[in-house]
C-alpha cells in the first residue's frame, strides 16, 4: 500500500464519519442543557428518509437538508415537551420515539426505496486542497465535511467561551443555581434542545444525500446508538466526540482491511473492534489510571490535561428543574 | 437600603409558612431572623430574595413597593440572598461561577478577574479565579458567592445558615466582613440562624417567628432565656447529664492506620470505656471521618490492631461490627441511613431479622406506629421517609436502633436540627449510656463536642493532635487549637 493509497483510505475514513460528528455535536449541545435525547436512532432513519425524498421531489439539495432538520427539530421538540412540560421522565420517551422513527421510516419509504437519487457534489477548495498530505485528506471534500469540521470548532468555542454557552451549561449542571442568575433555563433547554435535533436531522441527510446515498429501510439504523455512545466517550466535549467519531470511523476501516487479509475469522468479530478500542480508550483516560499520568504531567500542562481526560456527565442530565 | 416586609402571607396547601409578617430592617445593622426548624424564617427570606412569591402582603424597598418575579430581579433591585449550601455549579471555575447571570457587556476574561481578585482582595478573601469550585472547601464557596452578590449591586444582604459546615477561622472572618459590610459600608444584613450564641454575637436586633408568626422582636445583647422563650412554647429543662459509668475498657485502639487515596490517617491509639462519649473535632475532612469508618468496619486498617471488649479482631468488617452491638450513623440521612422511596413501615420490615418469603405487613405497620408514638416521629406508618423533616428522620434512625447496643457511631448525630431536636436526641443517648453503650461521634459543632463528650479528641491534617478530657477544655479553646493547626 504506498502513500496515495493511505490518505485516499484516510479522506474516505472523514467522509464516513462527518455525519456522525454532526450529531454527535448535535446531541452534545442538547445533553449539556440537560436534556438527553435518546431518540437519535429514529430521528436519523426518519431525517434520512424526508432528506432524500424532499431533495428527490423538489430537486433542491438545501431543502433536502431543511426537511431533515426540521424532522429531528420535531422529534426533539416532543422530547423537550414531554419532559420539560408534561415531567414525564426523558429515557422513556426517547426511546419509543427511537422505535417510532424506525418503523416510520420503514413505512413511509417504501416508495423510495433504492431509487437513484441527488447528492452533494465534491467542492475542493483552491490553494488549501494543494497542502501535501493534508489537503486532499481534508480539503478535497464536500460541503457536508467541511460543515462537520466547522461545526466541531464552533460548538466548542460557543460551550466554553460564550457567555450563551456558560449559561447553556449552567443549565444542564445545575438548574437551581442558573435560576437564581436569572438564566430561563426551561426556555434554554428547549432552545438547545431543538437546535440538537435539528443538527441530528441535518446529520440523518448527509447520510442519504453524501456518504451513502439513497433511501433504503433501516438505511442508518445503529448509527443513532452509536452516535450517542460516541457522546459518552467524548466526555460532552464537542473536540473529543469528534475524535471519537473518526476513531470509531477509522477502526470500522481497518476491520474491513483485517477482514480481507484473515477471512476465516468471522466479519462480526471484527466489527466489534471498534466498541473494545473504545471500552480500552475509556479506561485508559477515566478513573484511577488518569490520576498518576496527571501527577507525572508538567505542572503547566495539568490543568488543559485533566479538562481533556477526566470528563463527567451534566450533573442534571435529564433532570426537570422543580418549580416553585 | 430600608426594607419592610408588610402583611406577607404565604400558604402551601394547608400548611401556612408565613402568617401575615410585617417586619423592617434598617440599613447598617446586622439582623438576626429566629426561630426553630419550620418556623418559617427560610420562606420569608425565600420570598424577600425573589425566589417565591407571596400570596398576599408586599415588599418595600427605600419606600417604593416591588414586585420580584425571580432571584434575578430581587439583585437588580438589591436584594441578594445566600442559601445554605451554596447555590453554585461545582463543575464550573471561580469565575465562571462569578459571571454566570452578571451583566458583564464587552468586559475581558482577565478584566473579570481582576476585578474579582480585588473584591475579594477587599474583604480579605483570597480567591485563584481559574480553580474549580468544587476543590473549594464550604467557606470558600460561600466566599464567592457573597463576592457575586456584592458585584451584582447587593444593599440588602441575606445569609441563611451561613456557620454550617465551616470552620471557625473562616467564620471568623465571614463575621468580620459582615460588620464591614453593615458598619462602613450601610448595607442591610440578615441572618437566619437557630445558634443564638451567634445572633448575640454579631447582630443588633432579632426578630423571633414561631410557627409561621411573628412572635417579636428584641435589642441585642439580651439573656439567651428571652429568645428562647420566644421561639419555644415551652421547654423542657435540660436534664442534668448522668455521669459516665466507669465501666471496663470496650474499645481499644493501637496504633491503628488507615489509607483512602485523599487523606492518611497517622496512628492512633485510644481507649474507651463502656458507657463513655468521645467526641472527635476538626475540620472536615482532617481524619475523624477516617477513625470513624474505620471503627464501623467501612474502611480497613492498613495497620494497628483494634480490641472490641478485650477480644482481638484481626478482620474487622462492617458485617462483624453489626453482630458485635457496634451501630453506625451516618451524615447522608436520606443518601446512607434511610431509604428515599419507602415507608416507615416498609423500612421497619427492612431491618426486622424475618427470614420468611412473605412480609408479615401488619405486625411491621404496627412496630412503625409504636416507634413513631415513643420517639414522638411527626409522620405515618404510610409516610414516605423522604417526606419527613430532617428531625423526624434523624427520630426515626434512632427507632431503628437495635437495644443493647455496645458502641454507638455517629457523624454529625445532630445537624440541621433545632434546639429541641438536638436535646431529645441526646436525651436518647444518654439514657442508652446509662445502660454501658459507649458512643463516638464527630460533629462541626464545637459546643455539642464540648457539651456532650466525656473525651475529645482533635484532629488535623489526618493526625491525632490532641485528646483531652472534655471537663478541661471549652468550645473556644477547642476552636483555637483547630484553626492554630492549619
Amino acid at each position: 500500500m504506498d502513500s496515495t493509497q493511505l490518505i485516499a483510505i484516510f479522506g474516505s475514513i472523514l467522509l464516513q464519519s462527518a455525519p456522525l460528528i454532526i450529531a454527535v455535536c448535535g446531541e452534545t449541545i442538547s445533553e449539556r442543557a440537560g436534556v438527553i435525547n435518546l431518540s437519535l436512532d429514529g430521528s436519523l432513519l426518519l431525517s434520512a428518509l424526508a432528506g432524500f425524498a424532499a431533495a428527490l421531489l423538489t430537486g433542491s439539495l438545501l431543502l433536502g437538508f431543511l426537511a431533515a432538520a426540521a424532522v429531528g427539530a420535531v422529534f426533539a421538540l416532543i422530547v423537550a415537551f414531554g419532559s420539560l412540560h408534561l415531567r414525564q421522565n426523558q429515557v422513556a420517551i426517547g426511546f419509543v420515539l427511537a422505535m417510532l422513527g424506525d418503523s416510520l421510516s420503514a413505512f413511509l419509504g417504501q416508495n423510495y426505496t433504492r431509487l437513484p437519487g441527488p447528492s452533494v457534489p465534491a467542492w475542493h477548495i483552491p490553494l488549501l486542497k494543494d497542502i501535501p498530505v493534508l489537503g486532499p485528506i481534508l480539503f478535497r471534500q464536500d460541503a457536508v465535511v467541511y460543515f462537520a469540521l466547522l461545526l466541531v470548532g464552533a460548538t466548542w468555542w460557543f460551550l466554553f467561551r460564550t457567555r450563551a454557552g456558560l449559561e447553556l451549561r449552567s443549565a444542564g449542571e445545575r438548574p437551581e443555581a442558573a435560576f437564581t442568575r436569572g438564566v430561563a433555563v426551561r426556555k434554554l433547554r428547549y432552545i438547545y434542545a431543538v437546535l440538537g435535533g435539528a443538527l441530528v436531522g441535518i446529520a440523518g441527510a448527509a447520510y442519504s444525500l453524501d456518504v451513502k446515498i439513497g433511501w433504503a429501510e433501516g438505511h442508518t439504523r445503529g448509527m443513532g446508538w452509536i452516535a450517542l455512545a460516541i457522546v459518552i466517550f467524548g466526555g460532552w466535549s464537542p473536540l473529543r466526540g469528534a475524535l471519537g467519531a473518526v476513531l470509531f470511523g477509522a477502526t470500522k476501516a481497518l476491520a474491513t482491511v483485517l477482514q480481507r487479509s484473515f477471512p476465516q475469522v468471522a466479519l462480526v468479530a471484527f466489527n466489534a473492534v471498534p466498541w473494545l478500542l473504545m471500552i480500552l480508550v475509556l479506561v485508559l483516560v477515566s478513573g484511577r489510571l488518569a490520576a498518576p499520568l496527571l501527577a507525572r504531567a508538567p505542572a503547566a500542562l495539568r490543568r488543559p490535561l485533566r479538562g481533556l481526560l477526566q470528563a463527567a456527565p451534566p450533573a442534571a442530565l435529564g433532570q426537570p428543574l422543580d418549580d416553585n | 437600603m430600608q426594607v419592610q416586609l408588610n402583611t406577607i402571607h404565604k400558604q402551601f396547601g394547608s400548611l401556612v409558612a408565613n402568617d401575615e409578617i410585617s417586619v423592617q430592617f434598617e440599613p447598617g445593622r446586622i439582623y438576626g431572623l429566629l426561630g426553630e426548624n419550620g418556623a418559617g424564617k427560610s420562606t420569608l427570606m425565600k420570598i424577600l430574595s425573589g425566589y417565591q412569591q407571596p400570596d398576599r402582603g408586599e415588599i418595600v424597598l427605600n419606600g417604593a413597593a416591588q414586585h420580584f418575579a425571580s432571584p434575578r430581579q430581587a439583585l437588580a433591585a438589591g436584594v441578594g440572598m445566600l442559601y445554605q449550601e451554596p447555590l453554585d455549579v461545582p463543575v464550573f471555575t471561580v469565575l465562571e461561577n462569578f459571571l454566570l447571570g452578571r451583566a458583564h457587556d464587552g468586559e475581558r476574561p482577565q478584566q473579570s478577574a481582576k476585578a474579582l481578585t480585588q473584591l475579594a482582595g477587599r474583604y480579605g478573601f483570597q480567591v485563584d479565579p481559574h480553580e474549580h469550585t468544587r476543590e473549594l472547601s464550604m467557606g470558600e464557596r460561600q466566599q464567592l458567592e457573597l463576592l457575586r452578590l456584592l458585584a451584582g449591586g447587593a444593599e440588602v444582604l441575606i445569609l441563611d445558615e451561613p456557620t454550617t459546615g465551616i470552620s471557625a477561622e473562616q467564620k471568623d472572618l465571614l463575621f468580620a466582613s459582615m460588620r464591614t459590610l453593615a458598619r462602613e459600608e450601610g448595607k442591610t444584613l440578615i441572618l437566619v440562624s437557630h445558634k443564638l450564641d451567634e445572633v448575640q454575637e454579631l447582630c443588633d436586633y432579632a426578630y423571633v417567628l414561631r410557627k409561621g408568626r411573628l412572635v417579636g422582636g428584641v435589642q441585642l445583647p439580651c439573656p439567651n432565656q428571652e429568645l428562647v422563650d420566644l421561639m419555644f412554647d415551652e421547654l423542657a429543662p435540660r436534664p442534668a447529664r448522668r455521669q459516665p459509668a466507669s465501666g471496663d475498657v470496650l474499645l481499644h485502639l493501637q496504633h491503628i492506620t488507615v489509607r483512602t487515596p485523599r487523606l492518611e490517617l497517622e496512628p492512633v491509639s485510644l481507649q474507651l470505656q463502656a458507657g463513655q462519649v468521645l467526641g472527635l473535632a476538626g475540620l472536615e475532612g482532617s481524619g475523624q471521618e477516617l477513625l470513624l469508618r474505620a471503627c464501623a468496619g467501612l474502611l480497613p486498617l492498613s495497620g494497628g490492631s483494634l480490641r472490641l471488649g478485650g477480644q482481638p479482631q484481626p478482620d474487622w468488617d462492617y458485617p462483624r461490627a453489626r453482630q458485635h452491638g457496634v451501630a453506625y450513623l451516618a451524615a447522608g440521612r436520606l443518601e446512607e441511613g434511610l431509604i428515599a422511596g419507602l415507608t416507615l413501615t416498609e423500612h421497619m420490615a427492612l431491618v426486622s431479622n424475618a427470614h420468611g418469603l412473605l412480609v408479615d405487613w401488619p405486625q411491621n405497620r404496627q412496630l412503625a406506629a409504636q416507634h413513631i408514638a415513643t420517639y414522638q416521629v411527626v409522620g405515618q406508618p404510610e409516610s414516605y421517609i423522604e417526606n419527613l423533616s430532617g428531625g423526624n428522620q434523624q427520630r426515626f434512625l434512632f427507632a431503628m436502633l437495635p437495644q443493647n447496643l455496645k458502641l454507638i457511631l455517629m457523624e454529625h448525630p445532630t445537624r440541621g436540627l433545632d434546639i429541641r431536636s438536638t436535646d431529645w436526641i441526646w436525651e436518647q443517648l444518654d439514657q442508652r449510656r446509662a445502660q454501658g453503650t459507649a458512643i463516638i461521634f464527630l460533629s462541626a459543632d464545637l459546643d455539642e463536642i464540648a457539651a456532650r463528650s466525656d473525651q475529645i479528641a482533635v484532629f488535623s491534617g489526618g493526625r491525632l493532635l490532641r485528646s483531652v478530657p472534655a471537663a478541661e477544655t471549652t468550645a473556644d479553646e477547642l476552636g483555637h487549637l483547630i484553626g492554630g493547626a492549619l
